[in-house]
């Protein structure tokens, strides 16, 4: 153990166990004693690829052991916590901290005047200020930071800081983001970082085949034109946005974090702290849960300026209403769409245009643009496209990623379209769809060629062929089971049951000419008499099952039982973003080729030493095996002290950026399809809902391992579920008035039905085993297809969601 | 901030003397939320869960006296018979856990207009009283004159709960409560409903569709006079649409709800006409089944 | 102020207790518990669930004060006596009822408290037990399939007994 690892964190004698146990592996590794997931994971099994494994962190999580960014402790540590704007915009005239500084127990009061670099950041435009500059530009943003000895010697000091404020009028809606002359900037015309200009963060254009003229218009029998609108989710992950910041002796910062991506945070925070990157150390500590929230950084930098300022370890543990303003949200958007078809049921053309409420600050917006703008047609062949998508800086929160974004919001609106033109074709919805469902070959109207397997239509016709829930018993009635529940609102009374299909595309990794590349590092060595490999990689785990998955991997290429998952930290090269339904794909991929250069390795040096001339060589149990002449040696024996240990960076094919007029690029890396059917019980009266079922079907293209994958479309499933019928943030001229887990509601386990889930495995031979990201497709699909069935249940529109009681009571 | 741990009943008493901005807490589940988020900072925490009497009920003749404390899950479990309106209400309180803690002297010590069990304990009738207690002696208030005002009851600063006197149902009871989820929700509005055949009367609560719990007291007179002008007590026959469609609408009228983010003033009003119907026709043909049955 | 309490079966101390502070703040902060997670703080989670004198109950909502003299079992009291791992936690991991596994802790203690009182729950009665703690990764599918197995290995461990 090193020097700094002994002055880290005693948590406490229960927690303190086998700090050997880190060595394992023969690594120098930074440790956190007894917070056994900073070190390295250890799990025999000999579950390779296509197998269900258990976790290798399952047994610390069950134990309660497992150290999450929140349970990080250190003996002498301080606690920050940030002031925030109760204005969604105001200039502010002064910050008085003296008072807040004379409270006991306080180290520091920091404002941005303390910041030491670049006072900006952001993932991919530099607008937000670290800590607010002479303006707030939306309700929560943090403006100065407080680092004391408790908790609520920090809140006392919060409430002591006086801030004087002019109060300005937001800029919240469309009308007055564009039209800027008017309402003002949200950022003044000289602040632009980027491309865009006018309260526009930014904005793309597609146009296909002959777009959409009154001529094409014309080819078409039935026109179907209408607005849709949704709401703004929250990823409402568990784990609260958190971690510790320890300041080094060489000057830099180590900080334990739980994000999703470490080097891009790094990146980030580097400037700000005035720090070269290699003195900004992060390990990934246990993450609660993620889907986006976590690509922007929400803790990061507060907590290296207080530990930077008071040569202390400081926490930061954001509470559950700070963490509605601590991190950004699914974009609302506001979309009008306009679809023709023949009378046969066959698309002619789709216009569309798509508002994204971007917020305060860019965050990821110009990446929703691109996918709401290349994916807004959804999985069909639609030969005249013409769409435009754009994202709004404002005065509301601020909005980014989250699982499946921009693809989601499209996708509520194409799918509500297919309904309708069914419903006025007088076609059954699932075969319309079907009809005009995209496959292999096919063009998506980017002029990208399909180029792996698409079943769309296959995936409709088997959630379609699985067999129905039985109906509503109104004699043995379970009031559990019904609308309301246990609040007896019904007895059986307005009950009706709707089912609605629907099906959805989402990209796969990051698109438009971005490499998101992944590195891995595979070593092997004798250790106890076993050969054992050990994985390094700076993925972020955040509950998806990456680390079993990459055991996996290795165990299927090396032939070996014993894997280690070493703690996800900067000391290797960038894994990326556990996002865009990447990860497996990525670094995955990467873990796949570090290890066939070992098994390579491995090999090579038998051949050196033993001059084997055989082609056929590979590892299996352990042994160097020649598939026509068998066993030839014992990992054990050749490698005997020696290790090797390699690092490959993994690299998608390349995609190019689309043209900001036309839309056309080869942009995206890959693209999944799931398809859903819901089953949904209406309390026509009262407007209340229950999902009886919600079935999916997914293409999935190889299931490296098929628990986790079930898990993960049952998740996102359930994610829409709750975008359908219950998650929104409410803002009222740039106030959240509902920033709690009282009243930002995401759905209990009574408000989830079973999820009966048909994977299917059509490999794409560009993907590493095949392979084809799974996390965020279903949360594109359900959602519409929920809506359809409440639709069908109630013959209302719904152009809005979360669908309200009100909207199904007409009480709005 | 002080933190008390009164040992029996009048040791609390002497407390909340001495400390009369006092926060009494027992089961926490209101308490806590605000401490935890800095919505409250009392001059001192009155923790009540040493004084066990707090935590038991009793029957004397017609009357359950309910201990402030009585856990809610201790309610649905064993009190379901004598109070099944209020067993109903406790079952939709928050979660398990939350039950497991939280009673009806805590939602009576907030008096917010969505505490749960006040659709119920009004509903129970005008005989219901709440017990409380100072070092000046014990007073009990009747319930419906209990709440007065947004979050605001009529008990004095030196006051505390100590049982809920409530009287064993004689008729069936119902409550129904909208939340926009199917757990764990804070009431849209809730409607909590009662026949008391033994003095013809019906009881009434409306919850979270007023600035206070409230009654509805033109509904109760109508249905009464229905009930007693067609003889329908002693007959049980049917009610007709007319008259619970009325019974509906007076509920509706009764309520003077706000919008806000859990819902519109139109939809609570609207919910609580259907709630009312609903629940009225519950125990109407429960009632029905038990005068046939009689008969 | 100092509060004394038994968490899981051993006497702790804490001292310099704010007033204001939850028995969650006590176990995570102070006697070296973190297991029990700090989610919402709010009760509408359940993840922090621990045993009060053997009753389920969100320790967010305890204030530290009332548990003096109480006894509390954690996350990390679940286990057996020989370190193995309990019923419902193996049951928890064998299902994939785990993810990100914030929401595990107070799941297995509320799952736990569950078979303690019914060892054979019908779905909804699992479900009503449940809803009170929530979870964002798994669309609480294979925390059905976890309960439905840590019964079934109950009963059947009871009947071999």
């Amino acid at each position: 153990m090193n020097e700094r690892s002994e002055r880290i964190i005693q948590h406490s004698a229960w927690r303190s166990h086998r700090t050997s146990e880190a060595r394992a592996g023969g690594l120098s590794t930074r440790t956190i004693q007894g917070q056994k997931n900073l070190q390295d994971i250890r799990q025999a099994s000999k579950d390779g690829i296509g197998g269900s494994p258990l976790r290798p962190d399952g047994t610390l999580k069950v134990k309660g052991e497992f150290a999450y960014s929140s349970d990080m402790w250190h003996e002498d540590m301080l606690w920050g916590m940030a002031l925030r704007s109760p204005h969604p915009r105001a200039n502010i005239l002064s910050v008085d901290i003296s008072d807040a500084l004379k409270v006991p127990g306080v180290y520091a009061v920091l404002t941005h005047d303390d910041i030491p670099g670049t006072k900006y950041y952001g993932l991919e435009i530099q607008d937000q200020p670290a800590l607010a500059i002479d303006k707030v530009r939306y309700h929560g943003e943090a403006i100065a930071l407080v680092a004391a000895d408790h908790p609520e010697t920090a809140r006392r000091a919060v409430k002591k800081i006086k801030v004087e404020y002019e109060v300005l009028t937001p800029i919240v809606t469309e009308e007055q983001c564009l039209n800027p002359e008017v309402y003002g900037y949200v950022h003044e015309p000289h602040e632009y970082k980027s491309h865009g200009s006018g309260n526009i963060v930014h904005s793309q254009k597609l146009v296909s085949g002959g777009g959409v003229t009154d001529e094409i218009r014309a080819l078409a029998d039935v026109i179907i034109k209408s607005d849709y609108e949704v709401g703004m989710q929250d990823q409402a992950f568990l784990g609260p946005e958190s971690g510790l910041a320890v300041p080094a002796e060489d000057g830099g910062i180590d900080l334990y974090i739980a994000t999703q991506w470490l080097h891009v945070d790094r990146q980030q925070m580097a400037p700000v702290l005035a720090l070269p990157e290699e003195k900004v150390r992060l390990t990934l500590a246990g993450v609660g849960g993620a889907f986006g929230g976590r690509e922007d950084l929400s803790m990061q930098i507060h907590a290296c300026l207080l530990a930077q300022h008071t040569g202390k370890p400081v926490k930061i543990v954001y509470a559950r209403d700070e963490s509605f303003f601590g991190h950004v949200h699914r974009h609302p958007a506001k979309m009008t769409y306009e679809h023709g078809a023949t009378r046969d049921g066959r698309l002619v053309f789709a216009d569309a245009r798509i508002v994204l409420d971007g917020g305060a600050y860019a965050s990821a917006s110009p990446a929703v643009v691109g996918n709401a703008a290349s994916l807004g047609h959804g999985p069909y062949v639609i030969p005249n496209v013409r769409m435009e998508a754009i994202a709004l800086y404002s005065n509301n929160p601020s909005c980014g990623a989250m699982r499946g974004f921009g693809a989601v919001q499209a996708a509520f609106a194409y799918e509500s379209q297919m309904d309708k033109l069914a419903a006025a074709l007088d076609m059954d919805p699932v075969e319309l769809r079907q009809l005009n469902a995209m496959a292999e070959g096919d063009y998506m109207p980017t002029g990208q060629q399909i180029d792996s397997p698409a079943p769309v239509a296959e995936l409709l016709q088997r959630v379609k062929d699985m067999p129905l829930p039985p109906p509503l018993d109104l004699d043995n009635l379970d009031i559990r089971q019904i609308p309301g529940a246990l609040s007896n609102t019904s007895h059986g009374e307005g009950i009706v049951r709707g089912i609605g299909y629907s099906v959805g595309i989402k990209n796969v990794g990051f698109s438009e000419g971005f490499d998101d590349y992944s590195t891995a590092r595979v070593r092997i060595e004798v250790i106890g008499g076993e050969p054992v490999a050990m994985v390094h990689t700076a993925m972020a785990e955040v509950g998806q099952g990456g680390v079993t998955v990459h055991a996996q991997i290795v165990r299927t290429e090396l032939g070996v039982e014993q894997v280690t998952i070493h703690p996800a930290n900067t000391e290797v090269g960038s894994a990326g973003s556990t996002s865009a339904s990447r990860q497996t794909y990525m670094t995955g991929g990467a873990v796949k080729l570090a290890a066939e250069a070992v098994k390579q390795a491995v090999i090579d040096k038998g051949r050196r030493r033993y001059g084997w001339t055989q082609s056929d060589l590979t590892l299996i149990g352990g042994k160097v095996v020649s598939e026509s002449q068998g066993a030839l040696i014992s990992v054990v024996d050749l490698l005997g002290d020696e290790a090797i240990d390699l690092t490959r960076e993994h690299h998608h094919r390349p995609t190019v950026p689309f043209d900001k007029e036309t839309g056309q690029g080869f942009g995206h890396v890959q693209y999944t399809f799931c398809a859903n059917r819901a089953v949904v019980d209406v309390d026509v009266e009262l407007g209340l809902v229950k999902v009886v079922e919600l079935t999916a079907a997914q293409d999935v293209g190889r299931a490296l391992n098929p628990l986790s994958v079930v898990g993960q479309i049952q998740g996102g499933c359930t994610q829409a579920l709750g975008l359908a019928v219950m998650e929104e943030i409410i803002v009222k001229d740039g106030k959240v008035r509902n920033a709690s887990f009282t009243d930002y509601l995401i759905p209990t386990i009574l408000d989830t039905p079973p999820i009966p889930v048909d994977v299917l495995e059509r490999p794409d031979p560009h993907a590493p085993y095949g392979l084809r990201g799974v996390g965020e497709a279903p949360t594109v699909s359900a959602t519409p297809s929920i809506v359809a069935a409440i639709r069908a249940a109630t013959g209302l529109a719904l152009n809005r969601i979360p669908v309200r009681p009100e909207h199904l009571t007409d009480t709005l | 901030m002080e933190f008390l741990r009164p040992a029996t009943w009048d040791e609390a008493l002497a407390a909340k003397a001495e400390y009369p901005t006092a926060l009494p807490i027992s089961g926490g589940t209101d308490v806590m939320v605000e401490m935890n988020f800095d919505v409250h900072r009392p001059s001192a925490i009155l923790d009540l869960n040493r004084i066990t009497e707090l935590t038991e009920w009793s029957i004397d003749g017609d009357v359950v006296r309910l201990g402030a404390s009585v856990p809610y899950s201790r309610i649905i479990n064993e009190l379901s018979g004598p109070l099944p309106g209020l067993a109903l209400a406790a079952h939709t309180v928050g979660s398990p856990q939350i039950r497991n803690r939280g009673g009806v002297g805590g939602n009576l010590g907030a008096a917010s207009p969505a505490g749960d069990s006040h659709p119920a304990l009004l509903a129970a009738g005008r005989d219901v009283f709440v017990e409380v207690a100072s070092v000046r002696g014990t007073r009990m208030i009747a319930i419906d004159d209990f709440y007065v005002g947004v979050k605001r009851n009529s008990m004095e600063q030196d006051e505390l709960i100590r049982a809920v006197h409530i009287p064993v149902a004689d008729g069936p009871q119902q409550f129904s409560k909208i939340g926009t989820r199917n757990a764990m929700v804070i009431a849209v509005c809730a409607f909590g409903f009662a026949l008391h055949p033994k003095n013809g009367t019906v009881g009434t609560g409306i919850g979270s569709a007023a600035p206070t719990p409230r009654r509805a007291v033109e509904a109760e007179q109508y249905l009464q006079g229905v009930l007693a002008e067609r003889g329908l007590w002693e007959s049980g026959d049917l009610l007709g649409t007319e008259v619970i469609q009325k019974f509906g609408e007076l509920v509706k009228a009764a309520a003077s709800p706000i919008d806000d983010v859990r819902g519109t003033a139109d939809y609570r009003r609207h919910a609580l006409a259907v709630m009312a119907r609903r629940t009225l026709t519950w125990t109407w043909n429960d009632y029905s089944k038990q005068i046939r049955s009689a008969a | 102020m100092r509060v004394t309490f038994t968490a899981n079966g051993k006497p702790v101390e804490a001292d310099d207790v704010w007033e204001g502070e939850s028995l969650l703040y006590v176990l995570r902060e102070r006697v070296g518990l973190p297991g029990s997670k700090n989610a919402c703080e709010q009760g509408e989670c359940g993840s922090c669930t621990v045993y009060l004198d053997g009753t389920p109950v969100c320790s967010c909502l305890v204030a530290a004060g009332q548990v003096q003299d109480r006894e509390v079992r954690t996350v990390e009291g679940l286990a057996e006596e020989n370190g193995e791992l309990g019923l419902v936690q193996q049951a928890f991991i064998d299902a994939g009822a785990v993810q990100c596994g914030f929401c595990t802790p107070g799941l297995l203690v509320q799952t736990d408290a569950l078979l303690e009182t019914d060892a054979q729950p019908s779905d909804s009665d699992i479900r009503e037990a449940l809803s009170g703690n929530l979870c964002r990764c798994t669309g609480y599918e294979k925390i059905m399939d976890a309960v439905r197995l840590a019964s079934a290995r109950k009963c059947a461990k009871a009947a071999s007994e």
